[in-house]
């Protein structure tokens, strides 16, 4: 690209906001009933961080690859990329992200065993991609039909993840963390470039990861 | 170079694209007024379509009919020109959309573009845009912000000397790269160009629209309202009690009459998602239109807000 220097965050935005926010409610009408059954996969992923049952690991990371595999086909692949060309080459960083989650369950190399501060403090970041990104469509004005759901909609997702993996151990979770994080940086760019007060969750939820990353590591 | 009267008025006769104002049929809505293309003498109403982010609407269904309802107005009010480019998203499919709901009008003048770094991949893409229109074949095809465009040009020239295309044009918006798209005016017996010019963004004025005046180009404007950004600035400014001397009646159609006034100007693409805007910018190019002296106070007027 020329001159890239002269562009701006909005030049990138190929889409209005109503366009995006009913990308949404189009899905959501898509998929109505499942998100019943996506959220209740994902608090059946916290009790199991909390319960830590046997193999809580194998079924934890299969669940959060099936829910990543399913939200980079049926929203980014399928919907967003038709509005947005560069998603296209996005959309497939999630079924990469599906397999890492297979592998670390397949090698047996994922525990979600930490009780430290972080590992806490990411449960809590886990009920806010879950429970929290649902209820935000009145506070910011829009209608309930355009909620993001976990497992329906990439930003709650990657949010839940990370959450998740903040109370995980093994070589494989940095990893596993940098396409949700790299995803809700974008997310974030894209609602900012939209004007949308939206914008600072996913950032906000990405730093507080990324600081709790760095706390964990100070005090070792 | 700031238009004198003198400079305007010479420009416009030596452009050979002098405004033609058709008379309206009794009850239709008036006429938007007419500019030729220099290097054809076909006429085109002054005032277009454009469809960066507008159309860019996906595979929503009551967004595509509102698409489509937008190009209606457009065509009843006289338009002719819809832009786009593979850069636009779904923009291309949507409007092939329309235009099958519409019953591919016959007034319409297809503008689109090659964006593609790859010159090799100029005519597949060009082809696809094409299937996504659902048009025999493009009226104009521009090379988009100048991406290769060497090996495109030569691609587009080709296509026009086979009959597959009807005019060859380059892009660039925003004031970016003027430098090189000056010299490629100079060297290229291009048909169109098109840039982004308006009341606060005159760069064009000072080189690129004397030169298309003096090299016989048609001139196309991009984002006359900065992207709705110029009219959002102005929404809560009076509009000058003068702007009624023009016919204005909005700062929508004040900017455009400013635009569609440069003598070396042939269309303006305002994009607009509603009906009542693309009236309101096909009624900018009927009645009055300023003359130099006027296009000075009404630049001064808003760099003074």
């Amino acid at each position: 690209m020329s001159e890239w220097w002269t562009y701006r965050l909005e030049d990138f935005l190929l889409f209005s906001p109503r366009v995006y926010w009913r990308m949404f409610e189009l899905a959501n009408a898509a998929f109505w009933p499942l998100h019943l059954l996506t959220l209740a996969a994902g608090l059946a992923i916290v009790l199991l961080v909390l319960l830590q049952p046997r193999r809580q690991g194998l079924w934890i990371a299969l669940a959060l690859a099936a829910l990543f595999a399913f939200v980079g086909w049926s929203l980014l692949w399928s919907r967003y990329a038709v509005i947005n060309w560069a998603i296209a080459y996005v959309a497939p960083a999630f079924g990469l992200q599906a397999l890492l989650l297979v592998f670390g369950a397949a090698r047996g190399g994922l525990a979600f065993d930490r009780r430290d501060l972080a590992g806490r403090f990411g449960l809590l970041i886990a009920v806010v991609g879950l429970v929290v990104y649902p209820l935000l469509p009145p506070l910011f004005g829009r209608p309930w039909a355009n909620a993001e759901v976990f497992g329906i909609a990439p930003d709650p997702t990657a949010i839940a993840t990370i959450g998740v993996l903040l109370a995980a151990s093994g070589r494989l979770v940095p990893l596993l963390l940098a396409i949700p994080l790299l995803w809700l940086l974008l997310s974030g760019l894209t609602l900012h470039a939209m004007g949308d007060p939206q914008a600072w969750l996913p950032f906000l939820a990405a730093g507080a990861t990324v600081a709790a990353l760095t706390l964990r590591r100070i005090a070792r | 170079m700031i238009i004198t009267r003198r400079t305007f008025v010479k420009a416009a006769a030596a452009s050979g694209a002098a405004l033609v104002l058709p008379a309206a049929a009794p009850g239709a809505p008036p006429a938007p007024a007419m500019r030729a293309v220099p290097s054809s003498g076909e006429m085109l109403p002054a005032i277009g379509l454009g469809t960066w982010i507008t159309f860019n609407v996906g595979d929503d269904p009551v967004l595509r009919d509102e698409c489509a309802e937008v190009m209606a107005a457009f065509f009843a009010a006289g338009g002719r020109m819809i832009d786009s480019s593979p850069m636009y998203g779904s923009s291309q499919p949507v409007i092939g959309y329309g235009l099958e709901k519409l019953g591919r009008p016959e007034a319409m003048f297809s503008a689109e573009k090659v964006w593609t770094s790859s010159g090799p991949d100029g005519p597949a893409q060009i082809e696809q845009s094409r299937r996504f229109w659902g048009v025999p074949r493009f009226d104009l095809v521009q090379v988009h912000n100048l991406v290769a465009w060497e090996t495109h040009l030569e691609t587009l020239f080709a296509m026009k000397a086979d009959g597959r295309i009807r005019y060859v044009g380059i892009t660039t918006s925003e004031g970016r790269r003027h430098d090189l798209f000056e010299q490629i005016m100079r060297a290229h017996p291009l048909d169109f160009v098109q840039l982004t010019y308006n009341v606060v963004d005159r760069e064009a004025e000072e080189r690129l629209l004397p030169l298309a005046a003096e090299r016989g180009m048609a001139v196309i404007v991009n984002r006359p309202f900065r992207q709705g950004a110029l009219t959002r600035q102005l929404q809560g400014e009076t509009l000058p009690d003068w702007a009624a001397e023009i016919g204005a009646k909005t700062w929508a159609q004040f900017i455009l009459k400013f635009i569609v006034s440069h003598p070396a100007v042939t269309v303006a693409i305002p994009a607009t998602t509603r009906v009542d805007h693309v009236r309101e910018n096909l009624l900018a190019a009927t009645g009055p239109l300023p003359d130099a002296a006027m296009r000075e106070r009404m630049a001064a007027y808003v760099r003074d807000l």
